[in-house]
């Protein structure tokens, strides 16, 4: 193939288009995908803690409980419910349903003003429990 | 302007060997992914505060423990694949792209490996 291609007409590339919705949360649902494959790390951090002892656990839900950690884990959850929600989108789309410019929209903006208002009653919920 | 590319004269599965094997893996993964997270999110807020005890005890119970095991299953092989197609999309010298791939595959089977130890260990461990 190398060497040999047609000479076929370029797509245009990310920084010729107007940010758009739909774009930005196809660009946001890479970015919060890499987030979660990082933040896979945390989850098994926190089994192996609790697997190890109440010690290395107490420690560790330290670490989670502070300041810094809680920005880390609002943010986790954030990602976790956008990257979710995109999924969603994606399957949705996938049946062949929702591509219309009106729907497509719709699903873009659900997925962000949803992803941050599940966040935000998780959080709620959780220092409740706490 | 020509379109066609020698392209059409591949057979059968191609060089790649495969079909839409990894397109439907994602979509199969991202539904179990979807029940387990959700499963995970309830799990994490009941044990949000809880002392160790009650955390071990919530995550050494049957239905707690195989239910974390198929999440790290369903959620490893989503982000394998997933950061997969990033790699391919971005780097594009090919030895670091085959290092970054396989970098990719340690790196999630080593998480993968360190959850189900922990799974395991607080179901089975003394």
């Amino acid at each position: 193939m190398r060497g040999r291609q047609a000479q076929r007409p370029l797509s245009p590339h990310l920084q010729i288009y107007r940010p758009q919705v739909n774009m930005v949360m196809s660009i946001l649902h890479r970015i919060t995908g890499a987030g979660l494959y990082l933040g896979a790390l945390l989850l098994a951090w926190w089994l192996v803690a609790a697997a190890a002892g109440p010690d290395y656990f107490n420690f560790v839900s330290g670490l989670f409980n502070s300041w810094l950690g809680r920005i880390v884990l609002f943010g986790f959850t954030w990602a976790l419910f956008h990257h979710m929600l995109g999924g969603v989108r994606h399957l949705i789309w996938d049946t062949g349903r929702g591509l219309d410019i009106p729907s497509v929209n719709f699903l873009s903006w659900a997925t962000i003003v949803l992803s941050l208002l599940l966040t935000l009653a998780v959080w709620a919920g959780a220092l409740l429990f706490a | 302007m020509k379109m066609r590319t020698p392209l059409k004269n591949v057979r059968r599965l191609g060089s790649a060997h495969e079909g839409a094997d990894h397109f439907w893996l994602q979509r199969l993964t991202s539904v179990s992914s979807l029940i387990l997270t959700i499963f995970l999110v309830g799990l994490v807020i009941r044990l949000v505060g809880a002392d160790y005890a009650t955390a071990k005890a919530t995550l050494s119970s049957p239905a707690v423990a195989l239910l974390l095991l198929l999440l790290v299953l369903s959620g490893i092989i989503h982000m394998r694949i997933g950061m997969q197609v990033i790699i391919e999309d971005y780097v594009h010298h090919e030895v670091l792209k085959v290092l970054s791939l396989m970098l990719n595959t340690f790196f999630c089977y080593s998480v993968a490996a360190a959850s189900i130890w922990a799974i395991l260990k607080l179901s089975f461990g003394a």
